[in-house]
């Protein structure tokens, strides 16, 4: 198992370092750089703004100061936000988009396994169909919808009943957080849901439920602890990549609902080729996901017995 | 195996004609219904998600730093507003944005400032006299740091240096080039104690020129010129300007909070030399958003006092039958042709050509559709003035009366015959929907009136200006933005050496006018020069006007007073206040 972890850690790094360069490569080869802007600027003033940046020297001094103040942990300074450091919008917007997106993620998986398993226990009956209907409509319509008429539903109630039940947007107390976590969880949830149901069907008939069943176990039982225990395990494998997915930042749901979360931060960096901040942001999400991947498989071991034999 | 039904006399929800059905085929219906039991592990299930959402919220609260209230706080004398981005930074010598501009308009004052009626006003120097070789400002002693101590020429000094300084590499530096020396230390020819600036006393700022200059007290208004304290910005280790305790404010507000990505406030600054000219306690910039539709829902649900409208979301606003206003955001928006050597667009007459067959009125009503857009015949915008008044006013822009399609595709076989075959033409272009409407519509226009190709190249804001700054293009959907309350700002653009001239369009003509406007003292002669500057740039077909910006909002009726402007911080809420009955 030791030896199992330590080579799946190293795998991670190598991953890492993999995604940083190929970011390094994409980024320098794009046209426009961080420093054009409206205003054309002289000569001179370019020429200072590029030794300040360091983007004066030779592409390959570049990569190999960049990989160095890495490994150091340090980003650099954001070149749209001059005087930021990107630790500091790191540190800053990953605490609320990681707050943000565990709630997200709790409505997902409690939202996906009910009403996968509710589905898969009325299979053909009326609530599966709804059920499934619903899954359907939140798999394919994108979250920039949802988030929208989300925010006019809550206009519209907040207008009926005549007081601020729940905030349109903004950040801060937890009715802030309620509407955006749904939106932001609502197309993992769907996914799980789906997933749920077709692994509950597929262990309904397994030898192990019916030696359950005969024993005379109550149905209840043989449901919460025999099928869905097994059928819950590639919910486990999807949700890792999901985690990293939804805590780093869904950029439309911050952007809707006025969030100072890192999604926002990371596709703002993109369209304004600010250099520092995409690559700061990219490594952090890359290694993040590799991480919960090696995380997820590793929490395999412990809800699956069998996995830990090996 | 057990009965499949066995505690279907209590399912509640089980409906007894299906579970009757389903009897039969136990392992196609799954197996087991709902019983009490397992409602009993869902309301577990619910119980739990409950008690983690607040734990959650417990964690997220720690990462956050208070709420903005209501839109208009009657009892507070508050109002919250949003932005559409943040202010990338608050350091003056340095800020470029127009977001940043109206901020530090709010936290700072420079030697004069613009009242409500955009007249220019007394700020810190509370008189100047101007010269044709330099400028002498008296500051008043009451105007006071935001820590107690008194602002001085020394201030100014150490401000004007820092934005020439080559290492500040201040976007904006050219606008100080007027001041002596300012250029050569700009480009490294000088060292920063050789511009012409200096502190004669505590009180007393002398300013000498590089040439004569007929506004330089418009320029002094800027945020550019605005004070910074030495001692204080060197504590700050190069983090001046990136956070509200990083700063010092002399103007009517001061910044006293900013959560970076969520929200800003400034409240009204006890130690400010005019008590009476901020009325409001604070404004909150409670919410950082550029989606359109966030801000008319903010504003419906109250948590607003203005939003500005798009096209999409104008609809929503007229059914709610709220009062639309309009603005004008002082911008010339139009199409730019590439004037370099190996580019069919050097050719005048082809550049005349798809000048005379369009009509801005067409596009500005029938294409763009949003109400506040104004038909652009010039690069020059109505507000700059004239001598008595606007200047397009006094000269008229050249344009022809209907569009002259004969006239057109005459210049276009003389083109032709000059050129050959005109290859199809690139129209480079931004990413928004207006952009893309604008684009079509000249697309079809130079094909059907003229049978020109148009190629439209979409790219994003960055990839568009690296294409303009290496002249890939040989069309150019472009605006211009002024800088400054003087015609100049719009017409020194397309003067050879001007760097934001992307065509590189180059007329020894337009040159000579040029300097005319910049170093004339008499307006008469300068708006002559102005007007033949106009009238070069139609005859030679440099741009296709298209129309001048402006923005449609609507606004809370109690709020009053908010100045929006062309140049100068917009909108400026220092003489807003709140006509509420109560108050």
């Amino acid at each position: 198992m030791m030896r199992y972890t330590v080579r799946r850690l190293l795998q991670g790094l190598l991953t890492v370092w993999f995604i940083a360069t190929a970011t390094f490569i994409a980024m320098h080869m794009a046209p426009g750089d961080p420093l054009l802007n409206n205003k054309a600027t002289t000569a001179a003033i370019r020429a200072n703004l590029q030794q300040k940046y360091g983007l004066d020297k030779p592409v390959t001094t570049q990569y190999l100061v960049y990989l160095n103040n890495m490994i150091h942990g340090d980003f650099g300074i954001s070149y749209a936000q001059q005087n930021r450091s990107v630790n500091d919008i790191i540190a800053e917007g990953f605490p609320v988009s990681a707050s943000l997106g565990l709630l997200a993620l709790l409505f997902a998986t409690v939202g996906g396994v009910l009403f996968g398993t509710l589905s898969a226990l009325y299979r053909n009956k009326a609530p599966d169909i709804v059920i499934m209907f619903l899954v359907i409509l939140g798999v394919s319509v994108p979250s920039f919808v949802f988030a929208t008429l989300g925010q006019v539903a809550l206009v519209k109630i907040n207008e009926i009943s005549g007081v601020s039940l729940l905030p349109v947007a903004g950040w801060g107390t937890l009715r802030h957080m309620l509407l955006p976590a749904l939106v932001l969880g609502l197309g993992t949830m769907a996914l799980l849901a789906r997933l749920m149901r077709s692994t509950m069907l597929e262990v309904v008939n397994a030898d192990y439920i019916r030696t359950a069943r005969a024993k005379g176990l109550s149905p209840t039982r043989v449901v919460v602890h025999h099928q869905i225990r097994n059928a819950v395990l590639p919910v486990i494998t999807v949700l890792g990549p999901q985690i990293a997915t939804i805590t780093t930042g869904g950029f439309v749901a911050e952007s809707v609902f006025s969030i100072p979360g890192l999604g926002r931060a990371f596709v703002q960096s993109v369209q304004q080729s600010d250099y520092t901040v995409i690559m700061g942001t990219t490594v952090f999400f890359g290694g993040f996901l590799v991480f919960m991947v090696i995380a997820v498989d590793l929490l395999y071991g412990v809800v699956d017995p069998r996995v830990r034999l090996k | 195996m057990a009965p499949p039904h066995s505690t279907v006399t209590e399912g509640t929800a089980e409906n007894p004609a299906e579970s009757i059905a389903a009897t039969g085929t136990v392992i196609d219906a799954g197996f087991a219904p709902p019983t009490s039991d397992l409602f009993k592990y869902i309301a577990l299930l619910i119980g739990a998600t409950v008690i983690i959402t607040v734990f959650i919220s417990w964690l997220a609260n720690a990462t956050s730093n208070g709420v903005a209230g209501a839109a208009i706080d009657v009892p507070g004398n508050t109002i919250t507003v949003a932005l559409a981005d943040e202010p990338p930074q608050l350091d003056s010598t340095r800020a470029t944005d127009q977001i940043s501009h109206m901020i530090l308009g709010h936290v700072m004052e420079g030697l004069l400032r613009y009242d409500a009626q955009n007249k220019l006003v007394p700020g810190v120097a509370e008189r100047w006299e101007i010269r044709p070789d330099g400028a002498t400002f008296h500051l008043r002693n009451s105007a006071r740091w935001s820590d107690g101590k008194p602002v001085t020429a020394a201030d100014f000094v150490f401000a004007w240096r820092k934005v020439v300084d080559p290492k500040t590499a201040s976007e904006y530096a050219f606008i100080m080039y007027s001041v002596k020396n300012a250029k050569a230390i700009n480009t490294g020819k000088l060292s920063i104690e050789k511009l012409g600036v200096r502190a004669v006393d505590a009180s007393t700022l002398e300013v000498a020129f590089e040439r004569p200059l007929a506004f330089f007290d418009k320029l002094v208004a800027f945020s550019v010129y605005f004070p910074v304290r030495q001692d204080f910005y060197e504590a700050q280790q190069g983090r001046y300007g990136a956070n509200a305790e990083n700063m010092l404010f002399n103007g009517p507000f001061t910044l006293t909070r900013w959560v970076h990505g969520a929200q800003l406030r400034i409240e009204r600054n006890p130690l400010y030399w005019n008590q009476h000219l901020a009325k409001l306690n604070a404004v909150n910039f409670g919410y950082i958003t550029s989606d359109g539709n966030a801000w008319l829902n903010l504003f419906r649900d109250g948590k607003i006092a203005w939003a500005g409208l798009d096209s999409e979301n104008l609809k929503t606003a007229m059914e709610q039958r709220w009062h639309i206003r309009r603005e004008i955001t002082g911008s010339t928006y139009y199409i730019e042709f590439n004037e370099r050597p190996d580019r069919p667009t050097r050719n005048v007459h082809l550049r005349r050509a798809m000048l005379l067959v369009f009509d801005p009125g067409e596009l500005v009503n029938k294409v763009i559709k949003i109400p506040g857009n104004l038909a652009a015949y010039s690069l020059f915008p109505n507000w700059i003035r004239g001598e008595q008044g606007s200047f397009l006013d006094e000269y008229p822009p050249p344009w022809h009366d209907r569009v002259d399609i004969a006239a057109a595709k005459r210049e276009l076989e003389i083109a032709r015959a000059e050129l050959g075959t005109i290859p199809p033409l690139v129209l480079l272009n931004s990413e928004s929907s207006i952009a893309d409407k604008q684009a079509e519509y000249f697309q079809s226009l130079f094909k059907e009136t003229l049978g020109l190709e148009l190629r439209i190249d979409k790219q994003t804001f960055k990839q568009r200006l690296a294409k303009m700054t290496a002249g890939q293009f040989d069309l150019v959907a472009a605006g211009w933005g002024p800088d400054y309350d003087d015609g100049l700002t719009f017409g020194d653009l397309f003067a050879s050496w001007n760097l934001n001239n992307r065509g590189r369009y180059n007329n020894p003509e337009l040159d000579r006018q040029v300097h005319i406007a910049e170093s004339s003292l008499d307006q008469h002669e300068r708006l002559a020069a102005f007007a033949a500057i106009q009238k070069i740039e139609y005859d030679e077909a440099v741009i296709i006007p298209n129309y001048q910006q402006g923005k449609v909002f609507v606004e809370d009726p109690r709020l009053r007073g908010v100045v929006k402007r062309a140049v100068g911080p917009s909108p400026d809420y220092t003489n807003a206040y709140i006509a509420d009955k109560t108050l």
